[in-house]
Order: structure tokens, then sequence, then C-alpha cells
């Protein structure tokens, strides 16, 4: 008999959030796919794949990195610069 | 280059449009003969210019660019963000191939730049109507006050509410140095075409457009407005950013108009309490 191994590989996706709450609603996403089936790219979509976080969890997608919360530098409260609540999901397929 | 009639000099809600979202667009506002021609004249290239070239000398080997810049509503935009005579940075022509597989990462131009009461413009002009499926520039409304370095940003593939360029051909649109944007795929069987130059400006960019409607409610409108990508508490932030740069291009930094900035900015100097409150002071004893 043998025993085929199957390798399993990793989709990601980002979801940028409106605050650090995961049922927050998504203000911006971006896709990654390790099988090589779908190229998704920079501004290939208008409309969000999940309203939240959460719905994202509902799907079957599984968080691995959440951004941590950081105080401003001091001298620097008013600066605005990259998205701040930014979550990694995964499926491995 | 002569003085733009007052007419074609932007209002102040197109600054303030402009201040808000970063970037102001012209629907067609070059003339269909000039579009016909374009695409030859910039197949064949513009002429290159040095860095820092006043606008009046850099374009002499190239009447097509003399005659784009000059358009009375071209001049005017010109005029009202950068001032008078200002300088050309660069320019390019931009060919996005029919169907080009590669979309570029979302980017700013340049490296980072966190001037505060200065910025220079981009002026894209589009020769051809632009479709969806062909790959028009995306940008991000709002995103020209964060300060971050070129494509750091190259993670945002899709940001709620950005703008995928569509337009009428002959259409121009001028962006702050600071927005973050980027070529899409072309997935079209049309190759597009965009030229661009970046102006610096020579004088302090002060009440420099029309300034007949400054108070008028529409720029509070525009400079209070939000976009759908902006988080929650970042989204404050924004606005009292943009209202920083809107009191440094009119000179009044006393507006504003929702108090963000000077409710953080208010420290009284003014001392009232007296001696006799002081719980250390001595004691008189009769």
């Amino acid at each position: 008999m043998t025993v085929q191994q199957q390798t399993l590989r990793q989709q990601v996706l980002v979801l940028y959030l409106a605050s650090s709450a995961l049922d927050a609603r998504v203000v911006g996403w971006s896709t990654y796919d390790g099988t090589g089936a779908t190229s998704p790219t920079t501004g290939d979509s208008d409309v969000p794949p999940y309203a939240t976080g959460l719905d994202a969890l509902k799907d079957g997608w599984r968080l691995f990195q959440a951004a941590q919360l950081l105080p401003p530098q001091p001298g620097h409260e008013y600066d605005v610069s990259f998205l701040k609540h930014e979550f990694f999901f995964e499926k491995l397929v | 280059m002569p003085h733009p009639h007052r007419k074609n000099l932007l209002t102040s809600v197109q600054m303030a449009h402009f201040v808000a979202t970063g970037s102001l667009r012209m629907d067609a506002v070059v003339p269909e003969e000039m579009n016909r021609q374009a695409i030859e004249v910039l197949d064949n290239g513009i002429p290159g210019v040095p860095y820092g070239t006043p606008l009046s000398e850099a374009f002499a080997d190239s009447e097509f660019v003399q005659r784009l810049v000059q358009l009375p509503e071209v001049a005017g935009a010109i005029h009202s963000l950068v001032g008078p005579e200002p300088t050309v940075d660069h320019h390019a022509v931009h060919i996005r191939k029919a169907n080009e597989g590669e979309a570029q990462n979302l980017h700013g131009d340049a490296i980072i730049d966190v001037r505060e009461d200065a910025f220079d413009v981009q002026l894209m002009y589009y020769p051809q109507d632009v479709t969806l499926e062909m790959g028009g520039t995306l940008s991000v409304p709002g995103s020209h006050l964060r300060r971050t370095n070129e494509s750091d940003t190259g993670r945002y593939q899709n940001l709620l509410g950005q703008t995928r360029l569509v337009c009428p051909a002959g259409t121009v649109q001028f962006l702050h140095h600071g927005i973050w944007h980027g070529g899409r795929k072309n997935d079209s069987s049309i190759d597009r075409y965009m030229f661009k130059i970046r102006f610096n400006p020579t004088v302090r960019q002060v009440g420099l457009w029309n300034l007949e409607d400054l108070y008028d409610e529409e720029v509070a409108r525009e400079l209070g407005q939000t976009f759908p990508w902006y988080e929650n508490a970042t989204g404050r932030l924004e606005i009292y950013n943009r209202v920083k740069l809107w009191q440094a291009i009119t000179g009044d930094d006393t507006y504003d108009p929702d108090y963000w900035v000077t409710r953080v900015s208010n420290r009284p100097q003014r001392v009232v309490s007296q001696r006799s409150v002081n719980p250390h002071a001595k004691k008189v004893i009769a």
C-alpha cells in the first residue's frame, strides 16, 4: 500500500479593521494564495471579502496575528501613518 | 507664464477639497484635438529636463506640453496650488501595455515628505477614455498626510472607498505629493497612456487661489469629510492634520470649524489663585 503525503498550502487574508476590536468593520484587505490558483493584486476589488473580522472567523479563517496596541511616540501623538489594526488570517488547503 | 485670469483660479471650496482628499480632478479639460495628437507625441517621448527647471523654460522643445500647461483651467489650477513660476521636478510618460499582468504596489512618490506648510503637486493627464479594465490609476482619497515612505504601503491591496480612475479622454488630475497611488493592471486590449509632471513651488503657498469664498460653509464641509477606509480614531487625527494644513495655506490659524486643533492647544497662562489659598503660606501670629 502506498501512502501519499499531502502538502498543505497556506492562503493568507489580511484585514484592516476600524478599531482594535476583532468584530469591527473591515476598512482594507489583502489576500495571498499559496496554492497559486488565484493572483490577487493591488486595486483589484472595491468590495471587502467580509464586513468584519469576526465574519472571517465564522467562515473558517484562523487568526494567527493581530497588531499590538502601541502608544504614540512622545511628540508624535497627532501623526498619521500606517493602518493600526491589522489582522492576519490563514486557511490551510 | 502669464498670470491666469481670476475666473480660472481654483475656488476656496476646490482648494479645501484638495486639502481634504489630496487630489483635484478636471474631466475632459483638454480639447479633443489635442487628445488625438497626444498618443503620437507621447510615443515619441517628451525631452527630459534637469530637476528644478522653471516651468516657463522646461518645455521649450515640446510645443504640445506648453499648450497643455497653458490651457486656462490647467494654468489656473497650477497657479492656485503651487503659485507663479513653479519649477518642474521631473516628468514622465507612463504606458500600461495591453493585458499587462502586473499592478504597481500602493506607494507614495519619491521619499517620505513631511512638510507641513508646503507641498508639491503632480499633474496627471489621460488622453484616452479610461475604462475600469484599462487599469486607470488607483489612488486613496485622504491618504496624502500619512507619514509613510514610498512602497512601505505595498502590503495594502485594497482600501474601502479607494478610487480606481475611470475618466473621459482629456482628463487631468492633480495629486498631492504624499497621496498613496499606483498604476493598476491593464486587463484590456488597449495600451493606456498617462503623462505626468511634478511641480515644486517657488513661493510660500499662501492664498494663491480665488479667495472670494474663503469662509463659505462648503469649505468647512470639505475639510470635515471622512473616508470609508479611515479607522475611527485615526480619522479624527486626519481632520486635525488637514485643518493645520488649511491654516498654513490660508494664513488664518484661528480657523478650526470642528474644534479639533483648538481644544488640544488650549493651555491658558493666566493665573487667578490668590496667596490666601496657599496652604503653605506662613500664618501671621498677632
